[in-house]
């Protein structure tokens, strides 16, 4: 039964993020991603951590995607890239995802091997992710807060000046 | 077996309670609205001639619903036109299964919870399926190819993604206090008593917590004081290219949240199915008195006072519903960003404080 849900759940989630790659209009990308993002929530909840499941949903298909999709759809692009350009983003968008590709195989390779079971089995709780975010991860924790904040003020920045002109 | 067939009970009846609720819910609505402005409503609808208060008239707009047109604009992007409805229908369904109704009864030495998905993290899972209805506002906006349409429905992204800030925050003072997001978990720890005699409500520890929540929760069904993606004197909303059963659907969306919000405030704020002094034996007053009952009876207690708890809070909103004017968009941004959202990290601050001494 598990089994046969986790192929239907990973199926769906590959697909939809080839149909996110391949597909021409972004607000039906934006979609893929967001079903995409709906079968990682449901993978993380098989899994046992029902928290990371629905934080997943909460916040990528929840929030960030709705405000996406939200620019998507009042810009409405419809030439996408031009010509010239579509050339060297090719190129930088291949050296891109090489080196993305080598690091993910390279982490793959680099982890030891973990049974099903124990990967989630302690730990997943509310109570514990909370606890282990503000004992052992304290210092990553607040140093990404501190980063979002900063890109949030950078964002407003960058939209004030284009006011001023 | 049993345990599968135990649940399969649950969820019907669940569901059952909750469309047979939203049904009269419509009924109710218009009822009260007359009230409020002077009129007898719906009291035609009938069967035999028999006509009471036109309660049959739920069914009689169903049965319209399902028999008109369904019709999909040539213009639209047909198969995210259907879809939507379906999506906010199957978004705000599907968190009844976090609600608890009830206490643990025993039949034959099982111990059967009154609750379909009791999860240790219940709270964030129906605010989760809350947020994933907005999907079903966008895409109908959007897959309509209406200008109309799609201002309701980036009206309604904007508004509904504000307003789930200061929503989630409100709780956060409420889950220091019980902490736990188990909701069975919340509303046992409801059940003590305060001093010895207060019944220890969500209201009483987080009164501006309560009344943050409220405000953003009314704000999240889109209803007047709040419906500036429906708009129905200007822009008509979101669902103007939907028709029959489709448009029933949204409508139904729209009864469905006022129950859910009603049934959150109800489980999050007071005290879900305990009735005050109310333990598994009896009624034990503080000043001595006890009256002792069978253990169906406390149950039945028990879920009558959830269901009129409900009631109550659905009323309250059709109430502010026909009350209200509508608020202009900038006071409604106003509203969220600038008051409820610093206002309950003030709770938190202020329920931190408190706690820690």
């Amino acid at each position: 039964m598990m089994i046969l849900l986790f192929f239907v759940l990973s199926v769906i989630c590959v697909g939809s993020v080839l149909g996110m790659i391949i597909s021409k209009n972004q607000a039906y990308s934006a979609l893929f991603l967001v079903l995409a993002f709906s079968c990682l929530g449901g993978l993380f909840g098989m899994l046992g951590a029902p928290f990371m499941a629905v934080v997943q949903i909460i916040i990528y298909a929840g929030a960030i995607m709705v405000l996406f999709i939200f620019v998507i759809m009042m810009i409405n692009l419809r030439k996408g890239i031009s010509p010239e350009r579509k050339k060297w983003t090719l190129a930088v968008s291949a050296v891109i995802s090489v080196v993305l590709l080598a690091e993910l195989v390279f982490a793959v390779l680099g982890t030891p091997p973990m049974p099903y079971t124990a990967a989630f089995s302690s730990g997943t709780s509310p109570t514990d992710i909370g606890r282990l975010l503000f004992t052992k991860y304290l210092y990553p924790f607040e140093i990404t807060s501190v980063l979002i904040i900063a890109a949030l003020v950078g964002a407003i920045v960058l939209v004030k000046k284009r006011e001023k002109e | 077996m049993t345990d599968i067939g135990i649940l399969l009970i649950k969820i019907v009846l669940a569901l059952v309670w909750f469309l047979v609720l939203t049904l009269y819910l419509t009924w109710a609505e218009r009822k009260e609205s007359a009230v409020i402005q002077d009129r007898i409503g719906a009291n035609r609808a009938s069967i035999f001639g028999i006509r009471i208060l036109g309660l049959f008239q739920p069914f009689a707009d169903a049965i319209k619903m399902i028999f008109k047109e369904d019709f999909v604009p040539v213009f639209s992007r047909k198969f995210l036109h259907t879809l939507a409805p379906f999506l906010s229908f199957f978004f705000v369904a599907i968190t009844i299964a976090a609600i608890p109704f009830g206490d643990d009864i025993r039949i034959a030495g099982k111990t059967i919870s009154l609750q379909i998905f009791d999860a240790n993290i219940g709270l964030l899972f129906v605010l989760a399926m809350l947020s994933l209805g907005i999907y079903g506002i966008i895409l109908s906006g959007w897959a309509s190819n209406n200008r109309f349409a799609l201002l309701g429905s980036i009206r309604g992204a904007a508004q509904l993604i504000s307003y789930e800030v200061a929503l989630g925050l409100s709780l956060v003072g409420l889950i220091m206090v019980y902490p736990s997001l188990r909701l069975s978990e919340i509303v046992r720890a409801q059940g003590s008593l305060l001093l010895g005699f207060f019944p220890a409500w969500g209201v009483f520890l987080q009164p501006l917590g309560f009344i943050i929540f409220l405000f953003a929760a009314l704000a999240e069904t889109k209803r007047v004081p709040f419906d500036l993606p429906e708009g129905e004197s200007e822009i008509i909303g979101f669902f103007a290219e939907y028709g029959g059963l489709k448009w029933g659907l949204f409508m139904m969306t729209d009864f469905m949240e006022i129950i859910i919000v009603s049934a959150l405030l109800t489980t999050l704020f007071f005290g879900g199915w305990q009735v005050p002094w109310l333990s598994t034996a009896g009624f034990e007053f503080p000043w001595g008195w006890k009256w002792h009952l069978g253990p169906w009876l406390v149950t039945a207690l028990e879920v009558a006072a959830f269901n009129i708890k409900v009631f109550i809070f659905c009323w309250l909103q059709i109430l502010i519903r026909w009350t209200y004017p509508r608020l202009r968009y900038d006071q409604l941004m106003d509203l969220g960003w600038k008051l409820l959202v610093p206002l309950s990290l003030l709770n938190i601050l202020g329920t931190a404080i408190v706690m820690s001494l």
